[in-house]
C-alpha cells in the first residue's frame, strides 16, 4: 500500500514545490526556508510573539515539530540532535521569557561549538524598545554567547538571513546563531525566492592550512622522541576521525582524547591513552607532562585539560591545529600554529607523515603504563558502585549506544568507563557544564538516530532540572533509556567539599527527591529501580526489552569519589589517585 | 603594556558597536577611546579604538574581532607611522581680564576660540593626545567648566609600508 499523504512526499518533491517563487507571509517563508535547509525536526514552544509562526505550522508536516515542556528542554534537545547527527539543530521559542529560557542552552552550545539555529519571536517592530509585554532584547542578551545573531526587520530579508544563519552555524568553528523575528515581520507578506548562495564579506573561515606549517609538523614528528597527540571535539565536528586514525596509525604517535573528543579515535586501539585532565588517566596526564612534542588537534587547551597552565607540558614543542585562529596561543604558547579545518589538515599531513621512529621506547613505556594504571575503583558486593553500573551499561550495549550525560560525577564516570569507538556517540556538556542537559539532549540524539540505542546517564540532581521532558518521550514514544545514578547527593560538589573544604558538606543533600520510578510512571514512562548488581542487571534487561522510553534508577553508594583527580592549581601530573592505589 | 591604535572596518548595521565594545568588555580588553564614523565605502563604518596591552593581548584582540561576522578588517595602525588626531572642546572660565592671556595660549597651540560667553570661552583644540593633554593642563588654572574629547581617529601615512 502506498500512502499518498503529505508526510510521505519525497524530500525532492517537497523542495521543488516549496522553491517556487510566491508571495507568502514571513512565517511561511520561515517554514519553507527550514525545509529547504534540510531540517526534519524542530523543537519548540509556542507563545504570543510566535503565534503567526505556529499558525503557519498548523497542519504542516514537511518537518516534525516536537512540543517540549520547557524551552530549555527544546534547546538542549536541538543541541543533542546536532551533536549526534552533525546537522544543524533548530529550536523555536516565543519572545521574553521564552527567549530567555533558551539562554543556558545557547551558552552550552556556544562553549562546545555546536551548530544551532535558534529562532525567537519578538514583539512587533513598532513596540520594540517600549518594555512591551513579553519583550526582551534577546539579541543583546545573547550577543556574548552566539556566533552571530539577527534581528529581522522585514520579511523580505528572511530567506537570506535564514540561509546565512545555517551557513554560519555549521561552517568554520561551529556555533549557535539566533534569529529574532518580531511579530509583525512574521505576519508580513513578502516575495519568497529561495536563496542558495551566501556572500558574507566578513566571514571566510580558513579551511586550507598553510602547507609550510604542516611540513614543519611532519619534520617535528621525525625528530620527536616523546610525541603525543591531544585530540578534541574539532576532530568530530570536522568529520575527520578517519583521517585522524590514519594519521595515528601511520605516525605511531600515542593519542589522548579530551572529554569532547571521546569517540574521535577508537578506544580499543593500543595507542589510545584515554582522556586527559582533571579526571583523566594517569598515563595520558603523565605522558603530556613528559612529552617533547604535543600535537593538539581540534582541542582548545581548556583549563580542565591543562590544569595549572604554567606547568603544562613543560618540555613539549607545541603544535596546534584549529579552525579558529583565536584559539591558537590563547592559553598555551604555540610553536607551530596550523589554522585550518582538522579533516583537511590531516588529509594533507597524511600524504607525508612517517612513522615516528625515535619514539619506540616511549610507545612501549606508555603502553606498559596504560596496562598498569587503568581507571580503577574498589568494587563492592554490598553496595552498587556507580562505576560498575557504567561498565555494565557498556558491556550490555556492546559500546554501540549513543550516550548522553548530565554534569557531575556520573558524567566523569561515564567518560571513564564507557568506551567509545565511533564519533557522535557521546553527547555531553563539556565547556559550560550544564546540569539539566543530559536528558533532553538524549531526546534530540534519538530523533536524529531513530535506529540507535540512546542511553541518557544522569545524576539524581540534574535529572530534576529537566525531568518534565519525560512527557514528550511518552507521547511520541521516543525510546530513550534514561539512567539515573542516584547517590542522594550532589556528588561532585560533595567530593570537592570532602577533599578541599574539609568535609564541610554544605547544601548538597538531595534526600527528599521524588520516587523516580513513580515519577516516570506519572508521565506514562516505564520505571525501574535497582540497588544491587542482580537487580541492576535485570532492571536493565527489562528496560531494554521494553520498546519505548524507560527510566532506570540505580541506587548507588553515596560517598564514592571520581579518581584520579587533579585539584585546581595543580599541574596534571599531580593526581590524587584515591582508593585505586 | 603598550598603547595600540587599531582601525576596525565594520558593516554599518544596528548593534555593531555593541558587538565590538561588548567583546572588549567580556574578554577583559581595555578601551581607552573609541570613535566611529562612516568610511570611504558605502555601508561600512570605521571604528578607531585605542587600547593598551602587550603584543599577545593585541593578537587576541585582533583575532577575536575577526570572529565577529560584521567585522571586515582589522588594522593595527600603530604598527606603522600614522597620523592620530583628536579634537577637544574646553569651556573655560574667562572673565574679560584673563581673556588675552588665554587667547595667547590658544594661538601658540594653533587652537581656536569657537565661542565666547559672558563668563566663559570655548576652546577647540585638534591634535594628538599629548597635545590635547597639554592644552587641558594649561587651561586648568583658569577653571575648566566642561571638557569634551572626541577620542582618537587615525590613519597610516601615505608612504608607510
Amino acid at each position: 500500500m502506498v500512502a499518498q499523504n503529505a508526510t510521505l512526499r519525497s524530500k525532492e518533491e517537497i523542495k521543488e514545490k516549496l522553491s517556487k517563487p510566491e508571495v507568502i507571509t514571513g512565517s511561511e517563508i520561515l517554514l519553507r526556508s527550514l525545509v529547504l535547509e534540510d531540517v526534519d525536526c524542530v523543537f519548540g514552544y509556542p507563545g504570543g510573539a510566535v503565534l503567526y509562526i505556529y499558525d503557519a505550522m498548523h497542519g504542516f508536516s514537511d518537518f516534525q515539530h516536537l512540543l517540549t515542556r520547557h524551552e530549555q528542554g527544546a534547546i538542549h534537545a536541538a543541541d543533542g540532535y546536532a551533536r549526534a547527527s552533525g546537522k544543524v539543530g533548530v529550536c523555536i521559542a516565543t519572545s521574553g521569557p521564552g527567549a530567555t529560557n533558551l539562554v543556558t542552552g545557547i551558552a552550552t552550545a556556544y562553549m562546545d561549538s555546536v551548530p544551532l539555529v535558534v529562532i525567537t519571536g519578538n514583539v512587533a517592530t513598532t513596540l520594540i524598545g517600549t518594555d512591551a509585554f513579553q519583550e526582551a532584547d534577546i539579541t543583546g542578551i545573547t550577543m556574548p554567547i552566539t556566533k552571530h545573531s539577527y534581528l529581522v526587520r522585514k520579511a523580505a530579508d528572511l530567506p537570506r538571513i535564514i540561509h546565512e544563519a545555517f551557513h554560519i552555524a555549521n561552517t568554520g568553528r561551529k556555533g549557535p546563531v539566533l534569529i529574532d523575528i518580531p511579530k509583525d515581520v512574521s505576519a508580513e507578506l513578502a516575495m519568497f525566492e529561495p536563496v542558495t548562495e551566501v556572500n558574507i564579506r566578513g566571514y571566510n573561515p580558513t579551511v586550507q592550512p598553510n602547507k609550510l606549517q604542516v611540513d614543519k609538523m611532519i619534520k617535528a614528528i621525525q625528530e620527536a622522541e616523546r610525541p603525543i597527540v591531544l585530540a578534541g571535539g574539532g576532530v568530530v565536528y570536522s568529520g575527520g576521525h578517519e583521517e585522524l586514525h590514519e594519521f595515528i596509525i601511520k605516525s605511531g604517535i600515542p593519542i589522548t582524547t579530551t572529554l569532547l573528543g571521546l569517540g574521535a579515535f577508537p578506544s580499543g586501539e593500543d595507542l589510545w591513552l584515554g582522556m586527559p585532565g582533571m579526571h583523566g588517566t594517569y598515563t595520558a596526564n603523565t605522558a603530556i607532562q613528559t612529552s617533547d612534542l604535543l600535537i593538539n588537534i581540534g582541542a582548545r587547551f581548556d583549563d580542565r585539560v591543562t590544569g595549572k597552565l604554567a606547568g603544562f607540558a613543560p618540555h613539549a614543542k607545541i603544535v596546534h591545529i584549529d579552525i579558529d585562529p583565536a584559539e591558537i596561543g590563547k592559553n598555551v604558547p604555540t610553536d607551530i600554529p596550523i589554522v585550518g579545518d582538522v579533516k583537511t589538515v590531516l588529509q594533507i599531513a597524511n600524504k607525508d607523515v612517517k612513522y615516528a621512529a625515535k619514539a619506540d621506547a616511549w610507545r612501549a613505556q606508555l603502553l606498559a603504563s596504560k596496562l598498569d594504571k587503568p581507571f580503577r575503583y574498589t568494587d563492592s558486593e554490598d553496595e552498587l558502585k556507580p562505576q560498575w553500573v557504567i561498565e555494565m551499561l557498556y558491556e550490555e550495549s556492546k559500546g554501540e549506544a549513543i550516550v548522553t550525560t548530565d554534569v557531575g560525577q556520573h558524567q566523569m564516570w561515564a567518560a571513564q568507563f564507557y568506551k567509545f569507538n565511533k564519533p557522535r556517540s557521546w553527547v555531553t556538556s563539556g565547556g559550560l557544564g550544564t546540569m539539566g542537559f543530559g536528558f533532553p539532549s538524549a531526546i534530540g540524539a534519538q530523533m536524529a538516530n531513530p535506529d540507535r540505542l540512546v542511553i541518557s546517564i544522569n545524576g539524581d540532581g540534574g535529572i530534576q532540572m529537566c525531568a518534565q521532558e519525560l512527557a514528550i518521550c511518552a507521547i511520541n514514544n521516543i525510546p530513550v533509556k534514561v539512567v539515573i545514578i542516584n547517590n542522594q547527593v550532589l556528588g561532585m560538589v560533595r567530593q570537592w567539599q570532602e577533599l578541599i573544604y574539609d568535609n564541610r558538606y554544605s547544601h548538597i543533600d538531595l534526600s527528599g527527591s521524588p520516587d523516580f520510578v513513580k515519577l516516570a510512571e506519572a508521565y506514562g514512562v516505564r520505571g525501574f529501580r535497582a540497588s544491587n548488581k542482580e537487580e541492576a542487571r535485570s532492571a536493565w534487561a527489562e528496560a531494554m526489552n521494553h520498546p519505548g522510553p524507560a527510566v532506570v534508577e540505580f541506587v548507588v553508594r553515596k560517598h564514592e569519589n571520581v579518581y584520579p583527580m587533579v585539584t585546581q592549581g595543580s599541574t596534571i601530573d599531580q593526581m590524587l589517585m584515591g582508593d585505586a592505589e | 603594556m603598550k598603547r595600540h591604535t587599531i582601525a576596525v572596518l565594520v558593516n554599518d548595521q544596528p548593534g555593531v558597536l555593541q558587538r565590538v565594545s561588548g567583546l572588549f568588555g567580556r574578554r577583559g580588553f581595555n578601551i581607552e577611546s573609541i570613535t566611529v564614523g562612516t568610511s570611504e565605502e558605502a555601508g561600512l563604518s570605521r571604528m578607531v579604538i585605542v587600547t593598551t596591552g602587550d603584543d599577545n593581548t593585541l593578537e587576541q584582540v585582533t583575532k577575536q574581532l575577526y570572529k565577529l561576522i560584521d567585522v571586515i578588517k582589522v588594522v593595527d595602525l600603530s604598527a606603522n607611522p600614522m597620523v592620530a588626531r583628536e579634537l577637544a572642546l574646553i569651556k573655560v572660565s574667562a572673565e574679560p581680564a584673563v581673556r588675552p592671556e588665554i587667547m595667547g595660549v590658544v594661538e601658540t597651540f594653533r587652537a581656536a576660540i569657537v565661542d565666547i560667553g559672558t563668563h566663559t570661552m570655548m576652546v577647540q583644540v585638534v591634535g594628538d593626545t599629548e597635545k590635547i593633554d597639554a592644552m587641558v593642563e594649561l587651561m586648568k588654572p583658569y577653571g575648566i567648566r566642561e571638557l569634551s574629547r572626541t577620542g582618537v581617529t587615525a590613519m597610516t601615512r601615505g608612504n608607510a609600508k
